[in-house]
């Protein structure tokens, strides 16, 4: 856990991590500009390291509705307006990269934050970046694969030499700068299904799971089979991390939780994918067993302990700015979590040294 | 009310024929409702890559939202070789994983014989249920011998297809006042 900058002796790491929507107010009928957008990202980061918060993120999506296709430039403004807040992707769309450009730039990110910089490295579950950057998604597998091996080997090695597919060899190079410590945590980015998680074992590489709603158990298969299958490729899963990403929404009562986010996340399920968050499926958030962490505070706490209980995770980050969020709001969220679903999940996911507390 | 006639054959005339005597048993029944036909035979369609189905351009785009709008969608599909043709079962593949929530689908067949009653059971259905369809129960299987030159001649048939349109729109209106209680009830 040490190499991924773990402790868990101090409890399950809590942050937020935002995917860069940029969607209308459903209340409002009003979108904020790009601009406004993406420096409400940053007032958010530097508000989530004022409460205390562990990590930051920030994913990259290359479409329309969103605002953070250069997620690693707001990553770098975030670094600058924070002292302690870890900051990482929420994903990297790693397929449609360059490896050594991503290692660059969260090498330089690692600097400028003084060693809090960590990548996610995803395939993108949103296909905008393959048309935009001009990869075929026929590939999509094998790209993300080749990419993340080599950027494993360049996190691993001071002088690479390399061949593959889907980029110009290597010889003999230098990747500069060097991250702070020589090294920087790299997670991969896993969707629902088992068969990613997995892949993610095999690799033997941290893993950030989507668990953005559902029954908290639908996700528990991807767990144990990322676990089985890192511990079938030779890896000590004592050491391997794991993340969870969720839907979040904290209000004092869960009745104005659900009142006050169904819109936001409708919308965001209507104009990303289509169609529109069923109000039966929303409202089971109130049952401590379903992921999606819409509520008040205590019933947060009572899925986030569900759910660290089922998976044993190390991290969890919730996204609180989807469909057109107003600041308020967000403060609003982060001052509870903050306050209220922070110290007491701290509290019950101490680890002693000597075992489980 | 938006209803979707569906004709899901790209050639014959059949599923036409019996379409255009659905929609016209709609619109009489039914003047409010706005009534489309969408005849896989008269657009230009691609077969579906997995993008957003509003992703896509022209016929293909329009044919995928005017379906994810509707409040029903009444299916006619021909028989080939034991299963709906390829035509229509790409138009679901275009579509997300629970595209027919909250709507309600009914079908009808056309067919050579009778061999292939089974067939809508086996191929069909399967697919509305598990894109989350409320589906009218009873369908309507219509045989070659039941038209006679662009026309259905078996009266059974026409009382069968009337109780068909009749089923799709008292069942939008079942559904939708039970989902409109259920959710005033949630208070958000």
């Amino acid at each position: 856990m040490e190499k991924y900058r773990i402790h868990p002796e101090n409890g399950l790491e809590i942050g937020l991590y935002s995917i860069g929507d940029h969607l209308r107010n459903p209340l409002t009928g009003k979108r904020i500009s790009a601009q406004q957008r993406i420096k409400e990202l940053i007032e958010t980061a530097t508000l989530a390291e004022e409460a205390g918060l562990d990590v930051f993120a920030v994913g990259e999506s290359h479409q329309t509705l969103f605002a953070t296709q250069a997620h690693t430039v707001i990553l770098g403004a975030i670094a600058q307006a924070t002292n302690k807040i870890k900051i990482a992707s929420s994903a990297t769309v790693l397929s449609t990269s360059d490896p050594v450009r991503v290692y660059e730039d969260f090498a330089t990110l690692d600097l400028i934050s003084n060693g809090r910089a960590e990548i996610v490295a995803g395939r993108g579950s949103r296909l905008g970046a393959y048309e935009l950057l001009g990869y075929d998604t026929r590939d999509y597998e094998e790209l993300f694969e080749e990419k993340f091996e080599l950027l494993l080997k360049i996190n691993k090695e001071e002088r690479i030499t390399w061949k593959g597919e889907f980029r110009a060899p290597l010889n003999d190079a230098e990747i500069l700068p060097q991250p702070l410590n020589g090294s920087l945590p790299i997670w991969r980015a896993v969707g629902g299904p088992a068969a990613s998680a997995i892949k993610a074992g095999y690799a033997g590489a941290p893993m950030m799971l989507t668990t953005l709603g559902g029954p908290s158990r639908v996700f528990n298969p991807a767990v144990r089979g990322y676990r089985e299958a890192a511990e079938n490729a030779g890896f000590d899963t004592k050491t391997l991390p794991i993340t969870t990403t969720s839907l979040m929404y904290v209000a004092e009562d869960s009745q104005t939780a659900l009142r006050e986010s169904y819109p936001h996340i409708n919308t965001t399920a209507v104009q990303l994918k289509g169609a529109g968050y069923p109000k039966q499926q929303f409202a089971a958030a109130t049952d401590h067993r379903e992921a999606l962490m819409v509520g008040s505070p205590q019933q947060i706490i009572e899925k986030i302990l569900y759910q660290h209980e089922m998976y044993g995770h190390q991290r969890f980050l919730g996204e609180i700015d989807v469909g057109g969020v107003t600041m308020d709001q967000i403060k609003k969220n982060i001052e509870l979590i903050a306050t209220k679903i922070v110290p007491a999940v701290k509290k019950y996911t101490k680890v002693n040294k000597g075992g489980i507390s | 009310m938006k209803v979707v006639g569906l004709s899901g054959s790209n050639v014959g005339t059949k599923t036409r024929t019996a379409m255009d005597y659905t929609l016209q048993v709609a619109r009489e029944s039914y003047p409010d409702a706005e009534i489309t036909l969408i005849d896989l035979a008269e657009v230009e369609m691609i077969f579906s890559d997995g993008r957003n189905y509003f992703d896509y351009e022209g016929d293909t785009k329009m044919v995928a939202e005017k379906i994810m709008e509707a409040d029903a969608i009444i299916i006619g599909t021909p028989v080939f070789q034991a299963s709906i043709p390829a035509v229509l079962k790409n138009v679901f593949d275009l579509l997300p994983q629970n595209a027919l929530r909250d709507k309600v689908v009914s079908v009808f067949v056309t067919a050579g014989s009778s061999k292939h009653y089974l067939m809508i059971e086996h191929q069909l259905m399967p697919i509305l249920t598990y894109m989350k369809a409320h589906i009218v129960p009873t369908y309507v299987f219509i045989e070659e011998v039941d038209f006679y030159r662009k026309e259905i001649v078996n009266d059974d048939i026409l009382f069968r297809i009337d109780r068909l349109v009749e089923d799709t729109f008292i069942m939008v209106d079942a559904y939708r006042k039970i989902r409109e209680a259920k959710e005033a009830e949630y208070g958000f």
